[in-house]
């Protein structure tokens, strides 16, 4: 619907991706089992990190995003997303990487959902670049790439309406519609219900622009107020906290779209706080949160089993080695709605990374060599699958 | 008059409701027997007739079918059941352009295509708002601003586009028509746009404007004209009581916490005033029902605040009262595939 929804999608859904991924890759390095089989040390977190960040903040893959278009189906945003898993020398197995797209659609989702006005949807990417930004921060390139991207974001998006932005927001809803993926961290955050649907509180301060409910003002035929009464609201609205800042650096205000995966003191899952709020921190404490990391422990023993190779062509990649599970952690629900069998158990396989770069490759192939923009919906996204190949 | 409500049974409808203003069309068939309800979702318009008690309800889905497609993948952004003298029609308002359909849905009697751009452009291009007024015409918004009029016969598909009325410059939201059959009322339509902007015409041969409210580049996304007044809501969460012909404001309520997407009404008459139910509905769940009586003598507004309801954890996109006097309304909400009803305690 709207030509102006695939950057942001992208870039959040990206930048969800990446939180999870640099979340699992600590977790890695403070495993202290000496009986797997690769550890991931710092370095290789930080190579990988860069990797994703440089290929998703890429120019010429921008300006692809960038221009007017239709969004993708699923189908082809998956296909993107992974060829950013695999920008580097880490590989996931098709289950995993369900997962992952699983965790960070509906974490988006919730985003948007939330979202208090539809121009906050530049806060919540802005938030995603902004950290996203400090995860890469000793490689200054690349910071600056990343700057340069948002620079263009505030060209493109900061004339816009609010009339756009609503129809970017609904663009966005109709591509989530009925995805109701239960996710642990929100269930026990008590973001989420058990049937899926998101928790929407009825207090905390109302959006910037946004008067709290309860008040009726009457005027004269001068435009004079002439008598005021009030109502009850229900809820327990507050005054609206000041706006969160459009440029290149500042205080968003919203917490949506920061890194709710970050230990420890991001437990403030309520958005209607901000993240100087006075609310109760929890102690700084070192070893990964636990509830944080609960949702992630089978991405983790997912890939647990990788070998470490410091080799330099990507091509050959990684090998991922699983262990079979006995057992499913529990609560990781998948509703009847999604595509994916449901399942308390999860078998893993052993896989070669080479049927998934087979699949892409396959996918890439398919690319029309004319470059020519086609309707059809198989072909949206493999100008930009062709472009990733060459990066 | 205190009117409390309580949740009925609701109806289950094929596909959640999509997240559009507006979203919910009820056409009272049979008063207090019998309700049509229409609700988008994606490119499918589910429809569900429905008894009063809830239990009894037949359910159809309408594709979206534009031009000599069969079915069509482009996004519905508002459908509608108009009312006119003569017949009931079912308006479609998508991407590709209007589709009108016998009020059950069964047979397309009219296809009007929009004009696309043939690579895509950064302005997208969509109809939305719709209106049945006064005898014949059924008015539909597009995404330019312009308001398009067409002429309807009392029977068969000889509909023509009798006009192209260009106020707006912004996409059009929602538009309404006076229907308290007033004849001293001298506004017909009134139709609003993404910058708030609302202008007042006087339908005819030649629709004619009477007059352009500005918006304070907010949202007008739902609007109601009754006895000339027009109630506004606002993205801001503010109902606005407008006197359409002169645009002079009489009230501004502080509503509700989120954007408003729906507000209707259930009018009916006092002694000595005109007096309405006003419902508004909005993403932070709320549902309110208010109480607004129009004295003419005094040309004042009153407008009182009768009742509040949480519909939990939603996004609430449509509320319609589903019967003229208020006593019962119906909700739907983003992702939900029920229609809850509530009726008068």
């Amino acid at each position: 619907m709207s030509q102006r929804t695939l950057p942001l999608l992208i870039i959040n859904l990206g930048g969800e991706m990446i939180y999870i991924l640099d979340q699992r890759l600590r977790a890695q390095d403070d495993n202290d089992d000496k009986t797997q089989r690769g550890r991931w040390t710092d370095d290789d977190r930080k190579r990988v990190m860069n990797d994703i960040v440089a290929t998703m903040f890429n120019k010429a893959f921008l300006e692809e995003l960038l221009r007017p278009q239709d969004l993708y189906s699923h189908r082809a945003l998956r296909t993107v997303l992974t060829r950013l898993a695999h920008a580097s020398i880490m590989r996931l197995n098709q289950a995993s990487m369900d997962k992952l797209y699983d965790l960070m659609t509906m974490a988006f989702k919730y985003q948007i959902v939330l979202c208090p006005r539809p121009k906050d949807l530049l806060l919540i990417t802005f938030n995603h670049t902004d950290t996203i930004k400090e995860l890469v921060k000793d490689n200054p390139s690349l910071v600056n790439q990343i700057n340069e991207a948002q620079r263009q974001l505030i060209e493109v998006y900061t004339p816009l309406s609010d009339g756009d932005f609503e129809l970017i927001r609904h663009t966005l809803l109709v591509l989530f519609q009925d995805m109701q993926i239960r996710v642990s961290i929100f269930l026990k955050e008590k973001i989420q219900n058990p049937n899926g649907h998101f928790v929407l509180q009825t207090s905390g301060p109302v959006p910037y622009g946004f008067e709290v409910p309860g008040l009726i003002r009457y005027f004269n035929a001068k435009g004079q107020e002439v008598r005021r009464t009030r109502f009850p609201s229900g809820g327990n609205y507050t005054s609206a906290l000041r706006q969160g800042s459009f440029d290149l650096s500042g205080d968003r205000v919203t917490i949506l779209g920061t890194n709710m995966y970050n230990t420890p003191s991001s437990q403030e899952m309520d958005p209607s706080t901000t993240s100087n709020s006075t609310r109760k921190q929890k102690q700084a404490d070192t070893t990964p949160n636990p509830l944080a990391t609960e949702e992630l422990n089978l991405l983790a023993k997912l890939m647990g089993g990788m070998e470490v190779q410091k080799i330099l062509n990507v091509d050959t990649g990684f090998k991922v080695n699983l262990l079979a599970l006995d057992q499913e952690e529990e609560g990781i629900g998948i509703s009847e709605g999604t595509a994916h069998e449901s399942s308390r158990v999860i078998n893993i396989q052993a896989t070669q990374d080479q049927i998934a770069s087979t699949e892409l490759a396959r996918i890439a192939g398919e690319f029309d060599e004319g470059g020519s923009l086609t309707e059809g919906p198989g072909n949206k996204g493999d100008d930009l699958l062709a472009m990733m190949d060459e990066l | 008059i205190s009117k409390m409500y309580h949740k009925e049974k609701s109806i289950h409808m094929k596909s959640s409701a999509s997240s559009l203003y507006n979203s919910l069309s009820v056409l009272r068939i049979a008063p207090r027997c019998l309700n049509c309800f229409t609700v988008v979702h994606a490119n499918v318009v589910n429809m569900v007739s429905a008894s009063w008690d809830g239990l009894n309800y037949s359910h159809r889905q309408l594709q979206s079918k534009e031009g000599n497609v069969a079915t069509s993948s482009s996004l519905i952004m508002q459908a509608a059941l108009c009312v006119l003298p003569s017949r009931d029609l079912l308006v479609l308002t998508s991407q590709k352009g209007i589709q009108m359909y016998e009020s059950d849905g069964s047979i397309m009697v009219y296809w009007h295509a929009l004009d696309t751009p043939e690579t895509p452009t950064a302005k997208v291009v969509f109809a939305r708002g719709i209106a049945a007024v006064r005898e014949k015409y059924i008015c539909v918004g597009v995404s330019s601003g312009s308001v398009l009029v067409f002429d309807v016969p009392g029977k068969g598909s000889n509909i023509i586009l009798s006009e192209v009325l260009e106020e707006h410059k912004e996409a059009i939201t929602d538009m309404a028509s006076e229907c308290s059959g007033n004849l001293e009322c001298i506004a017909d339509l009134v139709s609003a746009d993404d910058s708030g902007l609302l202008c007042v015409w006087k339908s005819g041969e030649d629709f004619h404007l009477l007059n352009k409210i500005p918006g304070f580049d907010t949202c007008c996304s739902s609007v109601n004209l009754w006895n000339g007044t027009v109630i506004a809501g606002y993205g801001t969460g503010q109902i606005r009581l407008y006197e359409g012909v002169t645009g002079i404001l009489h009230a501004e309520v502080n509503a509700q916490a989120r954007w408003i997407y729906s507000l209707d009404f259930a009018p009916f008459t006092g002694l000595e005033r005109e007096e309405l139910c006003l419902i508004s509905a909005a993403e932070d769940s709320w549902v309110r029902v208010w109480h607004v009586s129009l004295t003419p003598e005094t040309n004042s507004v009153e407008i009182e605040h009768m009742y509040n309801e949480c519909v939990t954890d939603t996004q609430i996109c449509g509320a319609k009262f589903c019967d003229g006097d208020g006593y019962a309304f119906a909700v739907t909400s983003y992702d939900l595939s029920e229609i809850i009803r509530y009726t008068q305690a």
